[in-house]
C-alpha cells in the first residue's frame, strides 16, 4: 500500500498543528463555534448530541496492522473502547473531547493517517472498491488512481470552501461494489478501443433528501487528464450553485437545474480550459504511486481446494469468501454485523485481532466496506480455516455477508443531532426477527438500509428494502421503500406508503419478504422478483 | 473597516471600485468590484484598464471568490485583486493561492496570524494561480 515520503508527512503534520491552534483560538475564546466550526469539519469533528464525533478517513477503505492496532489505541485512550465503521469506508469515534482531538490527530499522523476533510464543505476522502488488487474482474487496480486524486484535492486552495461536500469514488470493474452511481463524481476505469486506460465520468449523484443517480457526463476522460477534468466540474458546479439554501447546493441539485446537457457543456468548456493549465499530474508521479501497489508476492502452486470438513466453517466459507485473482488464494469477508449487535461497530480488541490476522494472513492489508464490513483481501485458501478460527473467537464469524442481517444503518438518533429517528433499535429488530440463519441464506441476497433522518447516511434509496426514519408528530416514524439497488444495476428505492412504529416496520419487513417468497422463482433475488413482480403486488402485501 | 493588508510594492489604487456593470458601461474606470454571484469572465476582454478587482465576501464560508480570482489570474491578469468583506485568518492561505493579494477584512486581521498561517504549510499539492511548486514536481525534478 502507499507509504508517506517526506513531504506528505509534512503536509499532515502542519495539518495537526494548524488544528491545534485553531482549538486552542476556540478554546480561548477567540473563536466563536460558527467560525470554528467549518474548520472542525475540515478535520472531521462534528458536535454530536453527547460528545464530539471525530471521523477518520481511510482512504479508498485500506489499512495495514499498525494502522488497525492505532486506532484500537486511540479507542481505548480517547474514547470508549470501540470505534465504528462508516458508509465512506472511514471510521468514527463518538465520545471525543474537543481539547483531545488535536492529540488524536498527532497520533493518527505517526501511522500516515489523518483526518482531513472527512467531513465539512469540502470533496471528501475517496472511497473505492473494497476488493481492489484482489479482485479476479477489474481492469486494474484503482487504488494509485485514488492516491493521486487524494493528494490532489488535499487543501485544494479554489474547492475547499465548496456550496456542499463532495464525494468521489473509484472502480475499476463492470460489478459495482462502491456505490459509484450514488457519488457526486464517479470514476469507473475503462479501457478503450486503442487499450488506453482512461476513466467513465459519472457526475451529480447523491443521497439525502432530494436523491439523484449519477448520470454518465463523458464516455471516455483520457487518465492523464481527469484531474483537469475534476476540476472542471468543480470550477462549473462552484461558480453556478446557489448560496441561499443549504438544501439546494449539492451539486445534484445544479445538473438537475440546468439540465445534463447543458451541464456538460459548461464542463467540457471548463476542461478545455484546464488542459493549458498543466495542472494534471504527469505520468511519473502516476507510476511512483503505482509502485506502492504492486500485487505482493503472491506464492504459487498452492492448492486450491478449502477443506470443508468442518460444517460451521463451511457455512461461513461459502458466505464470506470470495473469489480471488490469484491461484490458491481468497478474499475473506469479516461481518461486523452480529445479530443484536451495532453495525459496523468494532471494540479495540477486536481491531488488533484483525490485525494480527493481516498481518499473518494477508499481506498486512484489511480493507474497510461500504455496507460496515471488512475484508482480508490476500489470505491463501490452506490458511482460511485458522483464520475463520481467530475470527470465531472473537466474535467476528458470522456468516450474513449481504444477507437480510447485513443490515446498514447509520448512528441515528441514538447519537446524531440531525436524526428524527432511531436506526440501530430497528437494525437489531429486524436481525432477531430473521436471526435463523438457515431462514437467512434462504432469502439470500437481500440489502437493507436504514436512515434515522432524509440525510440518508444510512443509504435507504439504495436499499432493496429501505428503511427511513422520520419524525411525525414527536414520535418515531419508519417509512418503508423497496426497490433500490447501490450496485451495477443502480435503482433509487421507492416510499411504499404510510409509515409504521418500529415493530411495525419490522412486520413490514417480513411481509414484503413473505411476498418474495410467494412470487420467487427459481436464483431470483428479492431485487429480481421485485423488479419483475412490480411493485403494487409488493404494496399489497404490506398494507393488505 | 480594519486596516487593510496588501501584498504588493506598487502604490495602492486610490480610485473607488465600482459595480461590474457600471464599469462594463464607461471606459475611463480601472477599479471594479466584484459580488459573489458575478461572472468574472465578462472583465476578460477589459483586463488591460483594470489596476484593481475587488471581490466582495459576503460570509467566509462562499468560497466562490477562489473561483473568480483564479480565473482572472489565469487570464493574465496581473493587477491587484482584493477580499474585501468577511475574510478570516484561516482563509488566506487558500486566497493567496488562488490570486488575492490584498486583503480589506471587515473584522481585523491580526498581522502575526496572518503570517504564521500563511507560513503553516511547507509544501502544496497541486497548480494553483500563485506559481507555488507543487509536490509531484519537487519528487520528480
Amino acid at each position: 500500500m502507499y507509504k508517506y515520503d517526506q513531504y506528505d508527512q509534512a503536509m499532515v503534520d502542519a495539518r495537526v498543528e494548524e488544528f491545534r491552534d485553531q482549538t486552542r483560538r476556540r478554546i480561548a475564546g477567540e473563536m466563536n463555534d460558527d467560525q470554528f466550526k467549518p474548520l472542525r469539519l475540515k478535520n472531521g469533528l462534528y458536535l454530536q448530541l453527547h460528545a464530539y464525533m471525530l471521523r477518520v478517513a481511510i482512504p479508498y477503505g485500506t489499512l495495514n496492522s499498525s494502522q488497525l492496532r492505532k486506532l484500537a489505541e486511540i479507542a481505548r485512550k480517547y474514547d470508549r473502547g470501540y470505534g465504528h465503521f462508516t458508509t465512506r469506508q472511514n471510521l468514527q469515534y463518538h465520545w471525543i473531547k474537543l481539547e483531545e482531538a488535536p492529540d488524536i490527530l498527532a497520533e493518527l499522523a505517526t501511522v500516515e493517517m489523518h483526518a482531513i476533510q472527512t467531513s465539512g464543505e469540502s470533496i471528501r476522502n475517496i472511497s473505492a472498491d473494497q476488493y481492489a488488487g484482489a479482485a479476479a474482474d477489474e481492469i486494474c487496480d484503482p487504488r494509485p488512481w485514488a492516491e493521486l486524486l487524494r493528494q490532489a484535492t488535499t487543501f485544494h486552495p479554489e474547492f475547499s470552501y465548496l456550496p456542499r461536500k463532495f464525494k468521489i469514488a473509484v472502480i475499476s470493474s463492470a460489478a459495482d461494489r462502491a456505490a459509484l452511481r450514488w457519488h457526486d463524481c464517479a470514476l469507473r476505469i475503462v479501457r478503450n478501443d486503442k487499450g488506453e486506460e482512461g476513466f467513465e465520468v459519472y457526475a451529480g449523484g447523491g443521497m439525502g433528501r432530494t436523491p439523484f443517480i449519477a448520470y454518465k457526463i463523458r464516455d471516455f476522460c483520457p487518465a492523464s487528464q481527469i484531474f483537469s477534468y475534476i476540476q472542471a466540474i468543480l470550477r462549473v458546479w462552484n461558480h453556478h450553485a446557489r448560496r441561499d439554501n443549504i438544501h439546494k447546493q449539492r451539486m445534484k441539485i445544479l445538473v438537475h437545474d440546468l439540465g445534463e446537457e447543458e451541464f456538460r457543456r459548461q464542463v467540457e468548456e471548463e476542461f478545455q480550459h484546464f488542459l493549458t493549465l498543466g495542472t494534471d499530474f504527469p505520468q511519473a508521479e502516476y507510476d511512483r504511486i503505482a509502485a506502492h501497489f504492486a500485487p505482493p508476492p503472491f506464492e504459487t502452486g498452492l492448492a486450491d481446494e478449502i477443506d470443508r470438513a468442518d460444517p460451521d466453517f463451511a457455512i461461513w466459507v461459502d458466505q464470506q469468501v470470495i473469489a480471488h485473482k490469484a491461484p490458491g488464494y481468497a478474499i475473506a469477508n469479516i461481518s461486523l454485523k452480529p445479530i443484536g449487535g451495532i453495525g459496523g461497530d468494532i471494540t479495540a480488541e477486536q481491531m488488533e485481532i484483525v490485525a494480527g490476522l493481516a498481518e499473518r494472513y494477508s499481506f498486512d492489508d484489511v480493507r474497510v466496506t461500504h455496507a460496515q464490513n471488512l475484508v482480508l483481501p490476500h489470505v491463501r485458501k490452506v490458511d482460511l480455516y485458522a483464520v475463520w478460527e481467530a475470527l470465531r473467537d472473537a466474535g467476528l464469524a458470522d456468516a450474513n455477508l449481504d444477507l437480510v442481517t447485513d443490515v446498514i444503518a447509520c448512528p441515528g438518533l441514538d447519537y446524531c443531532t440531525l436524526a428524527n429517528a432511531r436506526s440501530i433499535p430497528v437494525a437489531q429488530k429486524i436481525q432477531q426477527r430473521f436471526a435463523d440463519l438457515d431462514r437467512q441464506r434462504d432469502l439470500g441476497e437481500l440489502k437493507i438500509k436504514i436512515s434515522g433522518c432524509i440525510n440518508a447516511c444510512g443509504h435507504h434509496h439504495a436499499g432493496h428494502i429501505g428503511i427511513l426514519g422520520v419524525d411525525r408528530k414527536g414520535t418515531e416514524n419508519y417509512q418503508l421503500l423497496l426497490g433500490g439497488s447501490g450496485a451495477e444495476d443502480t435503482t433509487q428505492a421507492k416510499i411504499t406508503g404510510p409509515g409504521f412504529d418500529e415493530d411495525g416496520v419490522v412486520d413490514a419487513v417480513e411481509r414484503a419478504i413473505e411476498c418474495y417468497r410467494s412470487h420467487r422463482t427459481e436464483g431470483e433475488r428479492f431485487l429480481d422478483t421485485y423488479r419483475r413482480v412490480g411493485f403494487d403486488a409488493f404494496k399489497e402485501a404490506i398494507y393488505g | 473597516m480594519a486596516e487593510a493588508l496588501r501584498f504588493r510594492n506598487d502604490d495602492p489604487v486610490e480610485e473607488p471600485a465600482v459595480s461590474l456593470d457600471a464599469f462594463l458601461a464607461q471606459d475611463s474606470a480601472s477599479a471594479v468590484r466584484i459580488e459573489a454571484g458575478d461572472d468574472p469572465r465578462r472583465l476578460i476582454p477589459h483586463l488591460s484598464r483594470v489596476k484593481l478587482v475587488e471581490i466582495g465576501i459576503p460570509r467566509f464560508r462562499d468560497g466562490r471568490c477562489f473561483t473568480s480570482a483564479r480565473i482572472l489570474r489565469e487570464a493574465g491578469y496581473e493587477g491587484e485583486i482584493r477580499a474585501e468583506g468577511d475574510v478570516l485568518v484561516d482563509l488566506v492561505f487558500f486566497m493567496r493561492r488562488c490570486g488575492f493579494d490584498s486583503f480589506a477584512p471587515q473584522a481585523g486581521l491580526n498581522r502575526a496570524d496572518v503570517d504564521a498561517a500563511l507560513s503553516r504549510y511547507p509544501h502544496v499539492y497541486q497548480h494553483a494561480a500563485d506559481g507555488a511548486v507543487p509536490i509531484w514536481k519537487l519528487r520528480h525534478g
